[in-house]
């Protein structure tokens, strides 16, 4: 049979475009970073009430990102959402025993994402503790509840 | 009276007939599939595979890239005329991704697919069953469906997953022209709404697995439908036919069931 080395040379384009395609829907589309799993540590926080947060949803500090949700699950201890935070290795020993984090919204009706901010105690979290000083979402509906009850009682 | 009786009997019969001719094919076709897709490729073989991959894959390319290209940016167009009202335009880039990922990118790669190479395997394989080609082949020891069906059936595998990856690409970076160049969606929110919403294994994994089934639906009817036909010009332009309507129905078909498998939480 006739052999080509165009033909033979176009199916081989062909084929690595479709791995380059797969690559940059991994990296640019779906956000899949190639740096190893490992560089990151969890801390868990308890909130009242999640709101609307997501798994994958931003962790931020100052509005960076450094981090995202992991899980969310219901701790039937207390009844409230147990959040499960995995944050870049950069602020493993860095964060205070007295850090906050917020439930936030990114505009009036965007997503829902964590804000932390630091506090002053010279203890520090390590991987695994507990968030202790948290602030649920705010949910629209118990706001507007509010604002009228408050009319109607003036 | 008794002849009413016999046609009512007739007709039952025939419906009974054509129930028969219908499972028989299906079985048909399976055995056909079995038979062709297994079986080592000789160095040969391999060629041959590559040579339908030219024709099925790289010279498709072209049609799907442009297509893709085309729905990404109507697809963009339009989203941004309904989330602008929410004032949600952010999300542009999600909803481009995830639309083109999860449905458009394989089932519409996987129609113009059967028309592009589909119809041109069954008249190729119907017009050499009717001029006695495999007849021939036979006779001097040579296995068609291994020398003719399974390098068609094979590079059909291999060529329509690469094909809806290349569709989505494009349809992104359509979305991308549309949204953020020309409506002024700004860049950033684009990329980040989409890198936070789409997963890779649950969006690209699921589409391509669509994109799977898809490539061995249509690439099986196509090379059945030629194999199987009647032998004239006429039952080539029937079966030309059958098998663009039957692979669009059944990839429309097993969407629909593959999307509330994977996506619809069953």
């Amino acid at each position: 049979m006739k052999r080509s080395k165009t033909m033979e040379f176009g199916v081989g384009l062909f084929m690595l475009a479709g791995i380059v395609g797969l690559v940059f829907l991994g990296l640019r589309v779906s956000g899949l970073s190639l740096s190893a799993p490992s560089e990151t540590f969890r801390l868990e926080a308890n909130f009242a009430n999640i709101g609307g947060l997501k798994p994958r949803a931003r962790v931020t500090m100052a509005g960076v990102t450094v981090g995202r949700v992991e899980s969310i699950d219901l701790d039937t201890e207390w009844y409230d959402a147990k959040v499960t935070l995995r944050l870049d290795n950069d602020l493993e020993g860095q964060l205070s025993q007295d850090t906050t984090a917020a439930i936030l919204t990114a505009g009036l009706l965007g997503e829902q994402y964590i804000g932390l901010s630091v506090g002053g105690d010279p203890a520090i979290l390590e991987d695994g503790d507990t968030i202790r000083d948290t602030q649920s979402a705010l949910v629209l509906e118990e706001l507007i509840q509010q604002f009228v009850s408050n009319m109607a009682s003036n | 009276m008794q002849s009413r009786f016999q046609q009512g009997v007739d007709q039952i019969a025939r419906l009974g007939r054509k129930g028969c001719d219908v499972m028989e094919a299906l079985g048909r076709a399976g055995l056909f599939l079995a038979q062709s897709a297994v079986g080592v490729p000789s160095r040969e073989g391999w060629y041959l595979w590559l040579r339908q991959m030219h024709f099925v894959g790289v010279l498709s390319l072209a049609i799907v890239l442009v297509s893709g290209l085309f729905i990404g940016m109507v697809l963009a167009l339009q989203g941004y005329t309904i989330l602008v009202d929410f004032g949600a335009e952010q999300a542009l880039g999600q909803m481009v991704a995830l639309s083109l990922l999860r449905e458009l990118a394989p089932v519409v790669a996987a129609l113009l697919f059967a028309g592009r190479a589909g119809s041109a395997l069954t008249a190729e394989i119907g017009l050499m069953k009717a001029t006695e080609q495999l007849t021939s082949m036979e006779m001097i020891g040579v296995d068609p469906l291994r020398r003719v069906i399974a390098p068609r059936l094979w590079a059909g595998f291999v060529a329509l997953p690469i094909l809806t990856v290349g569709f989505g690409v494009v349809g992104i970076w359509g979305g991308y022209l549309v949204g953020v160049e020309w409506l002024g969606v700004f860049e950033g929110s684009y990329w980040s709404n989409m890198q936070a919403s789409v997963s890779f294994v649950s969006d690209v994994g699921n589409g391509i697995i669509k994109s799977l089934v898809f490539a061995v639906v249509v690439t099986w009817i196509a090379v059945f439908q030629g194999y199987d036909l009647v032998p004239t010009s006429e039952g080539i332009s029937r079966a030309t036919t059958r098998t663009v309507v039957y692979s669009s129905l059944a990839v429309l078909g097993l969407d629909f069931v593959l999307t509330a498998v994977m996506f619809g939480g069953l």
